[in-house]
């Protein structure tokens, strides 16, 4: 999907002046609140329209001042995950989910009922009035309803800020999965750094209603290593775990390592800060904490004060933070050997 | 006991028609016009709101004789009308047409009361999902209205069968023909010895009145019983 914007709307003292054109399946839009994203969203969706410029999707204009073409929201098939799931209260489940389904001309119908109703579980929820849903369950049937509209992009405007941590997690591998499952490509709208490391391959960074920059997950997780409250959150899926002095022991990369919060049987994603790898120059003789890793420095990045180190161990990458009087006393350059510690009870489980 | 003449008899169910029949009428309209102060921004809103409001200011008698002057035969409309062969004045359909305009604000008020606690972001998810401004309109802004619906309908049926004023002026007191129950009983009252007949008339009032309020409660309970389903 090729999304190609160019656009000013002001709304009392608010000026949009986005100018982006970004390619692929699974875009990120993070910016702060109020820096103009959800106005972009509206603007893409047609549910407000620009005071000048252009929106064009795969070649097609949406939207175009000079040429005096603004397609209708209803023409543009372009179907929206909010943030609260707003499902119709006077229709249940089954009408809610087919609601865009039966609006969608036959041509356009690629997605079935059923598969959707398989993929999100939602079965058991069929017969059921909206309002006896949990949040997550609401927001599942909202997913479908969505997707069954058949749409040529999904833009999920932060449907995740609502839902407490476990569920967000529990949702997430349901947003990727219809995504690619069915082929939908998806603008994904967020402000945490993280929902956009696990949904997104490309970023557009919005500021004070502007386009800023377009990036990576991983080098925007970077850049605001130092600034966010967190570090640089590592990412690590592992799976099988075996149990070895009552901690969970996992298969990572060709090694392994040890987690006090794992789940048997059962793949798990797990967080490491940054901050919670302390290096050492030497091996050190003894240590309290449970991983103790021969890594190689493959990189080292600047971030505000601090300074990213980007480590490789068993054929797989991590970063850890340190400030940069202690990059200097480590004398840590690319291509050197150190250790790294990492406690434990330090690997987060997310879902 | 109750004792009620034919022309009482009459006067009861002429008084429902005109309620009926006005409300009726009014609904589309205030439906709409509930529908334009809610979600369509434009110049002269509060022009609208003013002019849609002002029956609830005006003393009934002002409305009448407006209306008499509007629907006469040197009326505005009345020439209209009479160039149909339509005279509206002095008959039931005036007595409507009083009641409809002394009741509109009131049902306006209450629909637009229910489509302001609609959340907007409802009708986004429609529109994006397909459906037209005016799907939209008939599957999720009329049904999400319903309750303001009822509650400006039982408002203005219960207002029209009291309307006094302003029908007297624009559709006369004729026992039979234009007599509601209020005229009626504002007859009653003018002479002593019909006070047991007045009384009737009081009693039949009342018991019109609580059941509209009667089926408005039950109506709006099922209502809350299906939505938590």
């Amino acid at each position: 999907m090729k999304l190609q914007i160019d656009v000013i709307k002001t709304q009392g003292n608010f000026t949009l002046q986005a100018a982006a054109a970004v390619e692929g399946q699974r875009i990120g839009i993070f910016g702060q609140s109020g820096c103009g994203k959800s106005t972009l969203v509206h603007l893409v969706s047609g549910l407000l329209q620009p005071d000048r410029g252009e929106i064009t999707i795969d070649g097609e204009t949406l939207f175009s001042s000079a040429k005096n073409i603004s397609l209708p929201p209803e023409q543009r098939r372009i179907a929206i995950v909010f943030q609260q799931a707003m499902l119709f209260p006077h229709l249940g489940v089954k009408a809610n989910l087919l609601y865009g389904y039966k609006r969608c001309r036959t041509a356009n119908r690629r997605i079935d009922p059923t598969a959707i109703i398989e993929v999100l579980q939602l079965e058991p929820l069929l017969k059921r009035g909206v309002n006896r849903l949990s949040g997550g369950e609401k927001q599942r049937v909202a997913l479908g309803r969505a997707v069954l509209s058949n749409p040529r992009l999904l833009l999920m405007d932060e449907p995740l800020s609502a839902l407490d941590d476990a569920l967000r997690f529990q949702i997430i591998p349901y947003l990727k999965s219809v995504s690619a499952e069915f082929g939908i490509p998806y603008l994904f709208i967020s402000h945490s750094v993280l929902e956009m490391q696990l949904m997104t391959d490309r970023i557009l960074v919005m500021k004070e209603g502007k386009v800023t920059e377009e990036t990576t997950p991983d080098q925007l997780a970077r850049n605001r290593m130092a600034a966010s409250q967190t570090g640089y959150l590592n990412l690590l899926h592992l799976h099988r775990p075996s149990m070895q002095n009552g901690l969970y022991s996992y298969p990572w990369g060709t090694g392994s390592l040890l987690v006090s919060d794992g789940i048997a049987e059962k793949t798990s994603l797990f967080e490491l800060s940054s901050r919670d790898i302390i290096l050492f120059k030497q091996h050190p003789e003894a240590i309290s904490a449970r991983n103790l890793l021969e890594c190689t420095v493959m990189e080292l990045f600047r971030s505000d004060g601090r300074v990213g180190v980007v480590l490789s161990t068993f054929g797989e990458k991590l970063i850890a933070e340190i400030v940069r009087s202690a990059a200097d006393e480590l004398d840590i350059t690319e291509g050197s050997t150190i250790f790294a510690a990492i406690k434990a009870s330090s690997f987060r489980r997310l879902d | 006991m109750l004792s009620l003449t034919p022309e009482d008899i009459q006067a009861i169910l002429l008084s429902l028609k005109v309620a009926l029949t006005a409300t009726l009428l009014s609904l589309p309209l205030g439906f709409a016009t509930a529908w334009l102060m809610v979600f369509r921004p434009f110049r002269g809103k509060m022009l609208l709101e003013v002019l849609v409001n002002l029956p609830l200011t005006l003393p009934p008698v002002v409305i009448g004789y407006f209306l008499l002057l509007l629907l006469g035969r040197n009326g505005w409309a009345g020439k209209f009308l009479d160039a149909w062969g339509m005279h509206l004045v002095f008959t039931w359909k005036a007595a409507v047409i009083a009641s409809a305009t002394v009741g509109f604000p009131l049902l306006v008020r209450s629909i637009r009361l229910g489509m302001e606690s609609i959340d907007r972001q409802l009708i986004q998810a429609s529109r994006s999902l397909g459906a037209s401004w005016l799907d939209t309109l008939l599957t999720v802004v009329l049904p999400l209205s319903v309750r303001g619906i009822l509650a400006g309908s039982s408002l203005m049926f219960a207002r029209s069968l009291g309307e006094f004023g302003a029908t007297i002026i624009v559709a006369g007191n004729i026992p039979g023909l234009t007599q509601t129950i209020p005229l009626a009983i504002y007859d009653y009252a003018s002479s002593p010895s019909s006070t047991m007949m007045a009384l009737s008339l009081c009693i039949v009032s009342v018991v019109i009145s609580v059941s509209v309020l009667f089926m408005h409660e039950m109506l709006g309970r099922n209502l809350e019983r299906k939505e938590s389903l």
